[in-house]
């Protein structure tokens, strides 16, 4: 079944066409990593896929909601989007001033009126499946790179998306830390989660990718680089 | 305004010094020319020049020591204090006879013999004739007059709330008004508040008789005596005399005390002015409980002040921030209108200026005015600190499904709030001193509590001291919260 349709995408900076013509679609339970040099157009599609750009061209389909050319996604567009999309970003941008319980629990209790109980149980059950139960309490700027990693994937989970969103995940991270991620993801797939990863790290990538996409000057296509 | 008058004061007091060494044929003598017709005035036709009463007695004085007269503009209530350092060798102003300023200055004889007569409306005429008619009633007065101290004098007495102006126009127009019930002034200030204020009447019942005499600094008797001599001589040939009428002040008062001064007969200290303290110890301890109640009105003040800036402040920024066009040209127009002019401007329109249309209750009219006020700086300050929250948090909250609304709330609020803390800080405490502005409107606050015991006992020294640790135990500790509260979000 599938999770993200994506056709004939074209991303504008300014006059610049940075994305063109891009086509392809992520399934249910489907890792699917999306490679290229740095500038190549890899987070503008994610960044697209989540609402935060504008399409200039083409159209986006998650799970039934449409995003197509105009202004960012606003209003029930939106609330519906994030219902169905996660995304953890290349330097996680915890809120600052949170710790990282309250991370995890904010968007479940403001965006899906959870009560606060009901909302800090999931994020700690969340905390604990990935590890970092242990630093619940700690601020953002208290947490090491893998464990600030954890802690925004644990956010982006805590809204049940269909969809997560990954931007250069093994950026911050040592060799094993790099495994224990790929572990991650696998139970995540497993579990029916849809991945779209941006990554230009091809060992991790091999580790844990079913499809690769690659990226050059803006456009698509399947299969990794050679 | 003490401290425009005094920033004044250091400055003549510095111009003054090679002056004072090269000339000697001059006869320095300090005034106060805000005090307007007919004291000092800047002549209308020349303001290079000054003119007035007191500037034909200086001239008198001046060419019976054989020099020329030379004005100093030196605020009033600093005429004391700059006596005593010899800024100038005589002051001229008004200045008031009293037991407090002969034990620390030396002074002349009087020159001229007022009355302190009570101005009412026309409509209260026949109701209000005496201070005792005004039990528990609202009278204005300038600080630092006999007619103040005979009002604190009445305030244990009858009740009587002072409320205390800093310049005599306004007194007679808030008479009008009907924010005070009466005005305790001199009669010749109280005569020309009358002539320009339509619907008033002075009382003839004379509440209190007071003299106008020279000062000079303590250890200039010789001087002094020469100048007894000199106005004793202008009492005896009539020159006293002509200057008064020119200036329309002659009246039957005149003749008794000159004839009563040059057979050699001394003047009555007038009953209600205080004695002189006698210890510094003692003075602190008389004023202490004054300057206790005037800190708490500055503390409350600020407080309320602030609290009203950072509502506003959070207003303006908001809207500047996420407003659309032409909200955010409006309110950029509005701070820098605020930021652009003079805080006391501001105080005078909101209080004097709007006083016809509404007429705010002077606390509550200070409490605007500086709230309005800070409410810029804070506005500049939150909207500075929102931008500054980093794109990558607001596209996280915007990721999570986070409202704008919600964002602002929950996330680049508290995030702004918290680089925004120590520059607001720093604008209570200046707020805590600012708020000595508002004694121009007649909020007697620590400032102008201080300036009043000052200019009572003639010395800023312990006063000044005074003040300063009172600001201090009202500042240290919020700038400490303040760093505690920095620290616990820093951890």
């Amino acid at each position: 079944m599938t999770v993200l349709g994506v056709s004939d995408l074209g991303i504008m900076r300014g006059s610049r066409a940075v994305v063109r013509d891009a086509s392809f679609a992520v399934s249910r339970g489907e890792s699917v990593m999306v490679m290229g040099a740095s500038g190549s157009g890899k987070t503008s599609v994610l960044r697209a896929i989540a609402g935060l750009e504008p399409l200039a061209a083409g159209r986006v389909v998650v799970d039934g909601v449409v995003i197509e050319p105009g202004g960012v996604p606003t209003g029930s567009l939106r609330r519906e989007l994030y219902r169905r999309v996660g995304m953890v970003f290349q330097f996680h941008h915890l809120f600052d001033h949170l710790t990282a319980l309250h991370n995890v629990s904010l968007a479940p209790m403001h965006v899906l009126h959870r009560s606060r109980k009901e909302a800090e149980q999931t994020a700690m059950a969340l905390l604990e499946r990935l590890g970092v139960a242990a630093r619940a309490n700690a601020l953002p700027r208290e947490l090491s790179g893998g464990e600030a990693q954890r802690v925004a994937i644990a956010r982006a989970l805590a809204m049940g998306p269909q969809l997560l969103l990954m931007d250069e995940p093994t950026a911050s991270l040592d060799p094993a830390r790099r495994g224990d991620l790929a572990a991650i993801l696998r139970q995540l797939t497993d579990e029916g989660c849809a991945l779209l990863i941006a990554s230009h790290d091809e060992e991790f990538v091999r580790g844990c990718a079913h499809r690769v996409l690659t990226m050059a000057e803006g456009r698509i296509s399947e299969g990794s680089p050679r | 305004m003490w401290k425009v008058r005094f920033i004044l004061l250091v400055t003549v007091a510095c111009l003054g010094q090679p002056v004072r060494a090269q000339t000697t044929n001059e006869l320095r003598w300090g005034g106060d020319a805000e005090g307007g017709s007919p004291f000092v005035e800047a002549d209308p036709r020349d303001p290079s020049r000054v003119v007035g009463f007191e500037v034909e007695v200086a001239g008198l004085l001046a060419e019976g020591l054989g020099r020329t007269a030379r004005f100093l503009q030196v605020g009033f209530t600093s005429l004391d204090a700059a006596a005593a350092r010899g800024d100038f060798e005589v002051g001229l102003s008004g200045i008031e006879d009293s037991p407090a300023r002969r034990s620390r200055l030396a002074v002349t004889i009087p020159y001229y013999q007022f009355r302190e007569v009570l101005t009412v409306r026309d409509v209260d005429a026949a109701k209000f004739r005496t201070l005792d008619d005004l039990r528990g009633r609202r009278i204005a007065t300038l600080g630092a007059t006999l007619a103040y101290d005979l009002l604190v004098d009445a305030q244990a007495k009858l009740g009587i709330v002072p409320v205390v102006y800093e310049d005599d126009v306004h007194p007679y127009s808030d008479l009008i008004l009907g924010r005070v019930d009466a005005v305790l002034l001199d009669y010749v200030l109280a005569e020309r508040g009358v002539r320009r204020t339509p619907g008033l009447t002075n009382q003839s019942t004379e509440v209190a008789v007071g003299y106008y005499v020279g000062i000079t600094a303590p250890g200039n008797t010789e001087l002094r005596d020469r100048m007894n001599d000199i106005l004793l001589g202008a009492m005896r040939d009539g020159r006293l005399e002509a200057i008064f009428r020119r200036w329309n002040m002659w009246n039957e008062d005149q003749p008794r005390l000159y004839a009563r001064l040059t057979s050699g007969g001394q003047v009555e200290q007038t009953a209600a002015a205080p004695a002189p303290p006698v210890s510094g110890w003692e003075a602190a301890v008389r004023y202490l409980p004054a300057l206790v109640r005037a800190a708490v009105v500055t503390l409350v003040l600020s407080c309320l002040s602030m609290a009203l800036a950072v509502a506003v402040g959070v207003l303006i920024a908001t809207g500047r921030v996420y407003g659309p066009r032409p909200v955010r040209v409006l309110l950029t127009a509005w701070v820098e209108l605020i930021r652009g002019t003079p805080l006391l401007l501001q105080l005078f329109v909101l209080y004097f200026g709007l006083a016809v249309v509404v007429q705010l209750p002077a606390f509550v009219a200070a409490l605007i005015g500086l709230g309005l006020n800070y409410a810029a700086y804070e506005s500049e300050i939150y909207r500075g600190a929102l931008e500054a929250v980093s794109i990558g948090q607001l596209d996280a909250a915007r990721t999570l499904g986070l409202g704008e609304r919600q964002t602002l709330v929950f996330v680049r609020g508290p995030q702004a709030f918290r680089l925004a803390l120590p520059p607001m800080t720093n604008d209570f405490v200046a707020l805590l001193k600012d708020s000595s502005l508002v004694s121009v409107i007649t909020v007697v606050e620590l400032t102008k509590e201080t300036s009043i015991f000052a200019a009572n006992i003639g010395s800023w020294l312990l006063p000044g001291a005074m003040c300063a640790a009172m600001y201090l135990a009202l500042s240290l500790p919020l700038a400490r919260f303040a760093r505690r509260l920095e620290r616990t979000w820093k951890r």
